[in-house]
């Protein structure tokens, strides 16, 4: 069983086109022989899996396999329930994040987050992005307006809605709510980003826009995306790590993983057998 | 199956029927009712209206006069109640939504709110006599505003407790995914999400309080002339009704109509100004 994927040497083949645009890089998060329960029901069972800095890493897997979960514990957003807790290590820079002494806020800025539906905060486009930044920065209001058209820009969004930044955002499309929170979560300038299943909720030109976005974002973001989806697994992510009831069984680069999976299980997965 | 036999089919009927006469009876019944109360205000109401309402005070028997100081009473009352019981209620609703969710104390709130949401009026009434006027030894505005405010004060907490627990979780997931603290979550998120629905509560809550009587006999009880201290006792509208409409003279009688014509529309008008709130958050 390959659970750890450490691109060695050569660039590994995807099915893009350009993988040449792919830098070679150590793990930006290592997840360490990592459990997880809710109240007594184990979720996650030793979880060891590297997310390799500035890729794409796809997470399937059938429903309730705890893929999701797992992209819960990167930002810590099981704390918000009191009988949640994840046991285990998961190391960026050095630091165990799902420690006691870690400043939760901090590690969210660097950990962001796209949920399934699109979240507008009842406030116009501008103050969607501007709230988060606030958090973390105190900048000139014309600092403010640039981080926010350099946002909206590299969430493919700007030209759409430069001319009513002042609008609210609940009156945008679902697409284009997806995309201003992907906009909100870049604007902290994170260095991860966590997508769980963000295009589950949108229609097929929505999905394509917000793919190509993954693809553009990964040269400065490490990513991980959670999906139902195998073909956009298969489109947008470079690693793919297949989970079954809570187990990591196979993780590898998405070339192999589609074509030449080592495990039965996985094979039968992306076939289509169950799931 | 066949169909139902004749006889039962007509018995069917028969039922269906004289349901349908009770509960038609029983709706025209209520609206008969409403609009004879309505009718009568508005007829003996109106013809009392006139410039001279807002002009001049509450006159003595016989004389001409308004409701000016009474008008004038109501809103002071009204306005301290707000800015006293508001900011207590949605402190208190947030505590409940945001803190306390669903555990053993905030249940027990939520339950001795619902509790003081039933209360009589006149137990508040005797409760703040009790408390404030007693000791302070006369009746004053700040008593009757006391009273107005226990009475708002669940209304608001109630509100604003059931209206931020309908935003929704990924809401809050959303915010705190973004690093953000809690409270900068309730101030910036939740509080803009729920603000209609907490207006809503608070307009309801006055519409009720504008109306009440009888915790103001105790309390604020009633003032023949202008006054603006509310360290003494106050005109207000309910009691110069209470006071006139128990008189045996006519030109009373006609303030009185009038002032509840006042009071009516006033309650009203914040009704559906509430439902027009409520409306445009739907759409």
């Amino acid at each position: 069983m390959r659970q750890q994927m450490v691109p060695g040497g050569a660039p590994e083949a995807t099915a893009r086109p350009a993988p040449a645009a792919v830098p070679e890089a150590g793990p930006r998060v290592s997840i360490e022989t990592l459990d997880f329960y809710y109240g007594e029901t184990q979720a996650l069972r030793g979880i060891t899996l590297a997310l390799p800095e500035r890729q794409v890493t796809g997470m399937i897997g059938p429903s309730g396999c705890g893929k999701s979960t797992l992209l819960r514990v990167l930002n810590r957003m099981y704390d918000l329930y009191p009988n949640q807790r994840a046991v285990g290590r998961v190391l960026m820079d050095g630091e165990n994040i799902i420690g006691p002494d870690v400043d939760v806020n901090a590690l969210r800025r660097r950990v962001g987050m796209v949920f399934q539906r699109p979240t507008p905060f009842p406030m116009s486009i501008y103050e969607n992005i501007a709230f988060g930044v606030r958090l973390h920065e105190r900048l000139s209001r014309a600092e403010m307006d640039e981080r926010v058209e350099w946002s909206l820009t590299r969430a493919a969004l700007w030209e759409e809605v430069k001319d009513r930044l002042r609008n609210a955002a609940g009156g945008l499309s679902g697409g284009q709510q997806q995309r201003l929170c992907i906009a909100r979560s870049i604007a902290v300038r994170p260095e991860v980003i966590l997508l769980d299943e963000p295009t589950s909720a949108l229609d097929p030109i929505s999905t394509l826009r917000i793919e190509e976005l993954i693809d553009e974002l990964k040269r400065d973001f490490t990513i991980a995306i959670v999906t139902h989806n195998m073909q956009q697994a298969a489109r947008v992510a470079d690693q793919v790590a297949f989970f079954y009831l809570g187990e990591l069984v196979e993780a590898g680069p998405s070339a192999q993983i589609f074509t030449a999976p080592h495990e039965r299980r996985t094979q039968e997965y992306i076939t289509g057998r169950f799931g | 199956m066949s169909a139902p036999r004749p006889l039962l089919r007509g018995r069917r009927k028969a039922v269906n029927a004289l349901a349908l006469g009770l509960a038609s009876f029983a709706t025209l019944l209520g609206l008969v009712v409403l609009v004879w109360i309505l009718g009568t205000t508005l007829i003996h109401g109106a013809a009392a209206l006139g410039p001279h309402l807002i002009t001049q005070m509450t006159p003595p028997p016989g004389a001409a006069g308004g409701l000016a100081n009474a008008i004038f009473g109501s809103t002071l009352l009204v306005l301290v109640a707000v800015l006293v019981g508001a900011p207590i209620g949605v402190l208190a609703g947030t505590h409940l939504a945001e803190y306390g969710r669903a555990g053993p104390f905030a249940e027990l709130v939520r339950f001795v709110n619902d509790i003081l949401l039933s209360a009589p009026s006149v137990v508040i009434g005797l409760f703040v006599y009790q408390i404030v006027v007693r000791p302070s030894g006369h009746f004053s505005g700040w008593a009757g505003a006391v009273a107005l405010g226990f009475i708002l004060l669940p209304v608001v907490v109630r509100t604003t407790d059931e209206t931020m627990r309908l935003v929704p979780i990924s809401l809050r997931e959303a915010t705190l995914a973004l690093g953000a603290p809690k409270w900068r979550m309730i101030t910036q998120v939740i509080y803009p999400a729920a603000r209609v629905g907490i207006l809503t509560g608070l307009l309801l809550g006055i519409a009720r309080i504008s109306g009440e009587t009888a915790p103001l006999l105790f309390t604020a009880l009633n003032n023949q002339y202008w006054s603006m201290d509310l360290g003494h006792p106050l005109a207000n509208v309910p009691v110069v009704i209470f006071q006139f409409a128990l008189s045996p003279y006519d030109s009373w009688h006609s303030l009185a109509w009038a002032g509840a014509l006042l009071l009516t529309v006033f309650v009203l008008v914040v009704s559906v100004l509430a439902r027009t709130l409520l409306r445009g958050r739907t759409n």
